[in-house]
C-alpha cells in the first residue's frame, strides 16, 4: 500500500510540469498558432523562477518570475510570427534555441545555490487519511493548481463566448476576421497565455521538483508537452489523461527496472514516445471523434485592411 | 558619461593590444567543453583543472576554452577554430569528440591533441582517462557498512563498460562486508536529466534501498536521498552542499595535475603521444572527505584507499566470478587485465538483474 502511494505521488509530481506546459500550448494552438518554442520558454522560466525565489526567498515570487519570463519570451514569438508574419515553425524553433542560451546566461550567477523547496500541504486530519490523504491533500500547490488550470481552460474554451471566438480563430481566421473579431489580438493573448504556462511549468522544476538550478534542466520536457497536445487531439480532457499517462509510464518504467523486470531499459525509456505514436495512429484511423486539429493551425494570417 | 565610456573603450583597446603583444611568445592551450561550465559536474571539473593550470603556469601559457560544444560534426569546427587561433595543445574533454579530434589531428600534424576517455590515438593525439572503478570499490565498502536494509540503489547512465565496471567494483567490495548484499539498478539512459535522476532515486528508495549511488551527473539524487533521510554518494564533483547529512563521499574528477604535467611536457618539448589511464596513485581522481559515517567505517575506507593507491589492493582481483557462476578468464595474471576492465560487459555474481543488451 505504501509503495502504491509513493508511486502515485511520484507520478503526480512528474506529470505536473507536462500538464501545465501542455495546457498553455493547447490554448495557443486552439487559436491557430503553432508555437514550437515551449522548451525555450520553459527553460527561461526555470532560470528566472529559480532566480526570483533565490533572491527573495519566496517560492510564490519565484513562480511569478517564471510566469513573467515565459510571457516575455512568448511576446518575442508573437512579434515575429504574428506581427511580422514570419513562418511559425522556424520562429518557434529559434525561440527554443534562444531560450536555451538565455537561461544559461541568466542562471550563470546561481548555479549550485540552494533554496527551500515548495512545501507540501499538510491539512491535519485530511492529509493523514491512508493512501488517498497524501495524494489528495499532501502535494505541493503546483500539483493542484495544474488541475484547476486545465479545468479552467476547459470551461473557458467550451462554456464561454470568448472561448468560442478563440476556437473560431483557430478553425477559420478569415471568417472570424470577416465577422469583425480582432484575430491577431486574440492570437497574441493566446500565445501569451501559452508562454505564461510554459514559464510556470519551467519554474516548477527548480522550485519544487529538484530544488536547484542547472542549465538544461528541462531536458526536453517542452517537447513532450508539445507531443501531448497532439496526443490529446487538442482536447483538455484527453490532455489530463495523456499527461498522467506519460508521468505514469516514466515512473513505472523506473520501478520496473528496480524490480528487475527483464525488459531492456532503453525500450522502457522509449515507452512514453511509443505510446504517443500509437495513439496518433489510432486517432488518424478513427473517422469520427478523431483528430480535431484546428484547421488554421500554423497558417499565417495577414488581415487586409 | 559618453566621455568616460570612450575612455573605457580606449583603455580596453590598449589593454587588449598590450596583452596580445606579450602573449605572442606564450604557449596557447585550448579546451573544448561539452556542457556549460556551471553544470556542477563533468565540465565544471575540467574548468577547475584549467584554472589550476593557469595558476601554476599562467606566466608561460594562455588558455582558451569553448563551452557547450555538441559532440559530433560541430565539434570538428570548434576544434579547428582553436587550431586556427594558434593553440598548440588542445584538450577535448568528452568521449564523443574522439573522431572529430582525430580528424583535425590528422590535418594539423604540428598541433598536439589530448582526448579524454577515448581509445583512438595518433602521433599527435593522446588519450587520458581515470580508473574511477577504484573509487567505486571504496564506495562499495562504505555502502555495505552503512546500509541497514542490505539493499543498495544504483542509478546508471548508459550500460557502457565504464559504468558496468563501476557497478561490479561496488558489489565486489560490498560482498566482502556483507555477502548477501543486494543492489537495485535503474538505468536512466541519460547523463544529465535532474528530474529523471530524482525520479530514479525516489523509486529506489521506495523499493527499500537506503544508500543511493549514481553514475549520472546532477545532484538531484543526492537531494532526494537527503529529503528522505537516506545516504548517498556524489559524482564528479563535491555535492555535500545538496546533502550535508547525506553525502558519504564523492568521486572527484581532478584533472589538474594531469593538465599541468602535460603542458609542462609541451613547454619542454617533451610531449609524446600516450595513453594515460591513471588511478588514485596518479591523482587522476580523488575522494571527497569521508563524512556522515562512524570512525570505524571511515578507517575501512581510508585503509582501502591507501591500499589501492599503493597497488596492494585491486578491485578486480582474480578469480572474478561472473553472473552466470562461471569464473571470468583472468588475462592479467593476478587481476583482470586493463583491457578486460575497459571493455567490461558482464555483471558479477550477486547482482540479481540483467545487463541491458545481454
Amino acid at each position: 500500500m505504501e509503495l502504491v502511494e509513493a508511486i502515485i505521488l511520484s507520478v503526480l509530481a512528474a506529470s505536473t510540469p507536462l500538464l501545465i506546459a501542455a495546457t498553455g500550448e493547447l490554448v495557443t494552438e486552439r487559436s491557430g498558432v503553432l508555437n514550437l518554442g515551449v522548451e525555450g520558454m520553459m527553460i527561461v522560466g526555470a532560470a528566472c523562477g529559480f532566480g526570483g525565489a533565490w533572491l527573495t526567498g519566496s517560492i510564490l515570487i519565484g513562480a511569478l518570475f517564471g510566469i513573467v519570463a515565459g510571457t516575455l519570451m512568448s511576446l518575442i514569438f508573437a512579434l515575429m510570427a504574428l506581427g511580422l508574419a514570419v513562418n511559425q515553425v522556424a520562429t518557434g524553433l529559434a525561440l527554443t534555441i534562444l531560450g536555451v542560451g538565455l537561461s544559461g546566461l541568466i542562471g550563470a550567477g546561481f548555479v549550485g545555490e540552494r533554496i527551500t523547496p515548495a512545501i507540501h500541504l499538510h491539512i491535519p486530519g485530511l492529509t493523514d487519511i491512508p493512501l488517498l490523504g497524501r495524494v489528495l491533500f499532501g502535494e505541493d500547490a503546483f500539483v493542484y493548481f495544474s488541475i484547476a488550470l486545465i479545468i479552467g481552460v476547459w470551461w473557458f474554451l467550451y462554456r464561454t463566448r470568448a472561448g468560442l471566438i478563440l476556437r473560431a480563430c483557430g478553425d477559420n481566421h478569415i471568417s472570424t476576421h470577416a465577422l469583425g473579431y480582432p484575430v491577431l489580438r486574440i492570437r497574441t493573448l493566446a500565445v501569451m497565455f501559452g508562454g505564461a504556462c510554459a514559464g510556470l511549468a519551467g519554474a516548477y522544476l527548480p522550485l519544487a521538483y529538484t530544488p536547484f538550478f542547472i542549465p538544461g534542466m528541462t531536458a526536453g520536457r517542452g517537447w513532450i508537452a508539445l507531443a501531448l497536445v497532439v496526443f490529446a487531439s487538442w482536447r483538455p480532457g484527453r490532455l489530463v489523461v495523456g499527461a498522467y499517462l506519460f508521468g505514469a509510464v516514466t515512473i513505472l518504467q523506473l520501478h520496473a527496472q528496480g524490480w528487475g523486470v527483464g525488459i531492456p531499459s532503453q525500450f522502457m525509456s522509449a515507452l512514453p514516445y511509443l505510446a504517443t505514436v500509437i495513439v496518433l495512429v489510432l486517432l488518424s484511423r478513427a473517422r469520427t471523434g478523431g483528430s480535431t486539429a484546428p484547421a488554421a493551425l500554423g497558417t499565417v494570417f495577414v488581415p487586409d485592411r | 558619461m559618453r566621455k568616460s565610456l570612450l575612455a573605457l573603450a580606449a583603455g580596453l583597446l590598449l589593454a587588449g593590444s598590450v596583452s596580445a603583444a606579450s602573449a605572442a611568445d606564450k604557449l596557447k592551450v585550448g579546451f573544448i567543453y561539452l556542457g556549460p561550465i556551471g553544470d556542477l559536474g563533468w565540465t565544471y571539473q575540467h574548468e577547475l583543472a584549467r584554472q589550476a593550470l593557469v595558476k601554476e603556469l599562467g606566466d608561460k601559457i594562455e588558455t582558451t576554452y569553448l563551452e557547450n560544444v555538441p559532440e559530433g560534426p560541430d565539434a570538428e569546427r570548434a576544434i579547428e577554430q582553436l587550431v586556427r587561433a594558434g593553440n598548440k595543445l588542445i584538450f577535448t574533454t568528452s568521449f564523443g569528440y574522439m573522431d572529430p579530434t582525430l580528424k583535425v589531428a590528422k590535418k594539423y600534424p604540428n598541433v598536439h591533441f589530448e582526448h579524454a576517455t577515448g581509445y583512438k590515438r595518433d602521433k599527435n593525439m593522446s588519450t587520458y582517462s581515470a580508473k574511477w572503478y577504484q573509487g567505486r570499490y571504496i564506495q562499495g565498502l562504505i555502502a555495505a557498512k552503512m546500509s541497514k536494509s542490505g539493499v543498495l540503489g544504483y542509478i546508471g547512465s548508459f550500460p557502457i563498460p565504464e559504468v558496468v565496471s563501476g557497478i561490479n567494483a561496488t558489489i565486489l567490495a560490498a560482498q566482502t562486508i556483507n555477502p548477501n548484499i543486494k543492489v537495485k539498478i535503474i538505468w536512466a539512459n541519460t547523463w544529465f536529466d535532474p528530474g529523471k535522476e530524482a525520479d530514479a532515486a525516489k523509486a529506489l528508495i521506495d523499493q527499500g534501498a537506503d544508500v543511493i549511488m549514481q553514475h549520472t551527473d546532477s545532484p538531484a539524487a543526492m537531494q532526494i536521498a537527503s529529503e528522505r533521510g537516506k545516504l548517498a554518494f556524489g559524482q564528479d564533483s563535491e555535492m555535500i552542499k545538496f546533502g550535508p547529512k547525506t553525502q558519504l563521499t564523492s568521486i572527484l574528477d581532478t584533472w589538474g595535475p594531469y593538465y599541468i604535467e602535460r603542458v609542462k611536457a609541451e613547454l619542454d618539448g617533451a610531449w609524446k603521444s600516450e595513453d594515460s589511464w591513471g588511478g588514485l596513485d596518479s591523482h587522476m581522481f580523488a575522494m571527497a572527505p569521508y563524512t556522515n559515517m562512524p570512525d570505524d567505517v571511515k578507517k575501512i575506507a581510508e585503509d582501502a584507499q591507501a591500499a589501492i593507491t599503493a597497488g596492494k589492493l585491486h578491485p578486480f582481483k582474480c578469480p572474478v566470478i561472473g553472473q552466470d557462476g562461471k569464473e571470468v578468464e583472468c588475462k592479467g595474471g593476478a587481476n583482470l587485465a586493463d583491457g578486460q576492465i575497459l571493455g567490461m560487459n558482464f555483471y558479477v555474481k550477486g547482482i540479481d538483474d540483467k545487463l541491458p543488451g545481454k
